[in-house]
């Protein structure tokens, strides 16, 4: 276990295990996503309520999914990064927090999309809503710390501790966020219920929930390779690398 | 005693020096020289404990230094490039702040005497703001002589000092080795006849 | 009394004296908190229900903006002038000084938010009692502003530009006191009891004492590095 975890932790290893691993990923992601979209939006049946609208969950559920899965992944790596000092795990938190902002946003979008035909209006102080919105700050947040040090070295721990003291403070912003939503429930606008969903719409959302993942795990695997990369620029195996291709 | 066994220090992603392997008896004195930029000071921070070794180990009386070390801390006294004097305070309140942290006990007669010997008698009450680069220095030299710190890391100590302020810090040194102090020392200045016993010259950066 | 206690009074000490002696500054964030409040009225109406019921947030919102201009100073002149190397070398444990150093920060910039409250909430209209609470909310919320402040302060301590960054990191973090205090002044208001979110903001006040130390010293050591 130790051996595995010591030589994860070696850049030139880890460069290439990770080249290895992209279609492993990417090639299921592909499938899923691909099976998942046709199935959502052309063969699952439309929503009672909500008729063809609804379709909208299959890229809004999986992409509010992983704007946690995401955070959580970063402050996971961060963690590891500050505790056994490992070069890699900095780099994965970093290539995490761009990803994860994105995801973040989608789901911000397809929400107000989402809402506009729903509640008439683009945004609504939905509890759900703000504490996304507040998430996608704490990306932003960590993302603009870690380019604010001159020292990459620095700014890799600096915002692997933001990332720990957010994952902490996410529980308390979402309850407060809940529990002022719940003292100011709109009254005039009609409040969406939770569709109810039947087997054939959710076969195909999950199809999606693990294409998003694998996908996730995809890009970030292949920005993590450019990651060590950069941070690893000068050096020797790198130089070897360059003379082979 | 000290021992850096095998010590690596980075700077940001650049190896500055690696392999250092170093023993610091009582009494014995290293001097650190080397070009700008050579890793002089990042050497010494890691010495004292601000910043963490890219590799190797650090012992002191035997024991291997772990981050914040009490015992450690309250033996060695650090002083770099800033003089860690609050410009709005006065000299006594600055050194004697600095004095305790450190656990150390302050006597407002040592500090008169030491005071005197720097050439500022009188100046207990002036605030630090209104010294001169020199005479701040001389404050900053005075917590070496305030407490009873057997490790002294000093970076560049002689800046900012006139000959008379150079031989005066020259003497101390020599004194603190003597009674069986050690001292790890980043200076181009000849100090190293200060020592009575052995002096380790380490170069970096050739 | 034990060496760390008197360590960590002499730091309270030093900080205090230290600040006290550029009184000057201190004012600023006290003259920010009022100017701000003071152009709510003149941007809006000054009519007494329409502030009334905007006054509690508008309040809240100050006091917040009010103690991030104050933050950016907590760290840095200890890391301009060097003595956060001494502070770090000391055998003091660090959590403890990045207690005291928070708490003193609190009673410099917090508190004298607390005590100018009740003026300020004149020009809102609030009734006697909801003043008290909005006080009472203030005397709880502000250190841990302060504590969850001082972690981003620490963050952003050797960074040349860090005021803009500064306010990224700590406004999404505060949003909880935000919450609870404007519901607690709100409740007041409108008559009803607001213990609940007292109770709340007492209870992130704790927690942010026991956890936020921990991170203000983690951050330190990263800053020096």
């Amino acid at each position: 276990m130790w051996i595995w975890f010591h030589k994860l932790g070696s850049p030139p290893h880890f460069y290439r295990t990770a080249g290895r691993l992209v279609p492993w990923f990417g090639i299921p992601a592909l499938l899923l996503l691909v099976a998942g979209t046709v199935g959502g939006l052309a063969i699952a049946p439309p929503d009672y309520q909500q008729g063809d609208g609804f379709r909208i969950i299959y890229v809004h559920v999986p992409s509010a999914y992983i704007s946690m899965f995401g955070y959580v992944a970063m402050a996971v790596a961060a963690a590891v990064g500050l505790i056994w000092r490992m070069k890699v795990a900095f780099a994965f938190a970093a290539a995490c927090a761009p990803v994860g902002a994105a995801f973040t946003f989608l789901a911000l979008a397809t929400g107000s999309i989402w809402g506009k035909p729903m509640w008439g209006v683009w945004w609504d102080w939905d509890g759900r809503m703000t504490s996304v919105l507040v998430l996608f700050f704490l990306y932003v947040g960590v993302m603009a710390l870690r380019s604010a040090f001159d020292d990459a070295s620095k700014g890799d721990r600096a915002a692997a501790l933001l990332a720990i003291v957010g994952v902490v403070n996410i529980p308390i912003i979402k309850f407060s966020v809940d529990w002022w939503n719940t003292l100011h429930q709109p009254a005039t606008i009609a409040k969406l219920s939770a569709p109810s969903i039947t087997m054939d719409m959710l076969v195909w959302l999950l199809a999606m929930v693990v294409g998003y993942t694998l996908f996730f795990a995809a890009v970030v695997t292949m920005r993590l390779r450019g990651e060590v990369l950069l941070r690893e620029r000068g050096a020797r195996w790198i130089r070897e690398l360059n003379a082979h291709a | 005693m000290l021992e850096i066994t095998d010590l690596a220090v980075s700077r940001g992603n650049r190896l500055l020096l690696e392999g250092l392997t170093l023993r610091l008896a009582p009494g014995e004195l290293a001097l650190i020289t080397g070009p700008n930029g050579a890793g002089k000071t990042s050497l010494l921070r890691v010495v004292a404990g601000l910043s963490q070794a890219a590799a190797g180990r650090l012992c002191w009386q035997a024991r291997a230094l772990q981050t914040g070390d009490p015992e450690y801390a309250q033996m060695r006294i650090y002083l770099g490039h800033q003089a860690g004097l609050k410009a709005d305070l006065s000299v006594t309140e600055n050194l004697r702040f600095l004095v305790e942290l450190q656990n150390h006990e302050f006597h407002s007669d040592k500090l008169a005497a030491c005071l005197a010997s720097l050439g500022l008698a009188g100046a207990e009450d002036r605030p630090v703001r209104a010294l001169s680069a020199g005479q701040r220095r001389r404050v900053a030299l005075a917590r070496l002589r305030l407490t009873a710190a057997r490790l002294w890391v000093l970076d560049e100590p002689l800046t900012n000092l006139d000959v008379d302020g150079q031989a005066l810090i020259t003497g101390w040194l020599g004194e603190h080795l003597r009674t069986g102090g050690m001292a790890m020392i980043a200076s181009h200045a000849p100090l190293a006849s200060a020592a009575p016993g052995r002096c380790v010259q380490v170069e970096l950066g050739t | 009394m034990n060496s760390t206690g008197q360590a960590m009074l002499a730091l309270a000490r030093r900080d205090l004296r230290a600040a006290l002696r550029r009184w000057g500054e201190l004012g600023l964030p006290l003259m920010f908190f009022v100017i701000v409040v003071t152009l709510f009225p003149l941007g809006l109406a000054p009519e007494r229900d329409l502030l009334g019921s905007i006054g509690p947030g508008v309040l809240w919102v100050a006091a917040l903006l009010a103690s991030l201009l104050a933050l950016e100073g907590l760290f840095r002149s200890d890391m301009e002038d060097g003595s956060m190397e001494q502070l770090i070398l000391s055998p003091q444990p660090l959590v403890l000084l990045a207690l005291v150093k928070a708490l003193t920060h609190w009673a410099l910039t917090g508190l004298p938010l607390v005590v100018l409250t009740p003026l300020v909430a004149q020009a809102f209209y609030l009734p006697a009692n909801a003043t008290w609470v909005l006080m009472l909310a203030l005397l709880l919320a502000t250190p841990t502003l302060s504590l969850i402040g001082a972690v981003a302060a620490a963050l952003t301590a050797s960074l040349r530009r860090g005021a803009g960054i500064l306010g990224i990191l700590v406004l999404p973090l505060a949003l909880p006191l935000l919450v609870f205090g404007a519901r607690a002044t709100d409740l007041a208001v409108q008559g009803q009891s607001a213990t609940g979110p007292l109770y709340l903001l007492a209870a992130l006040l704790v927690l942010a004492i026991t956890l936020a130390p921990l991170a203000i010293a983690a951050a330190l050591r990263i800053s020096v590095d």
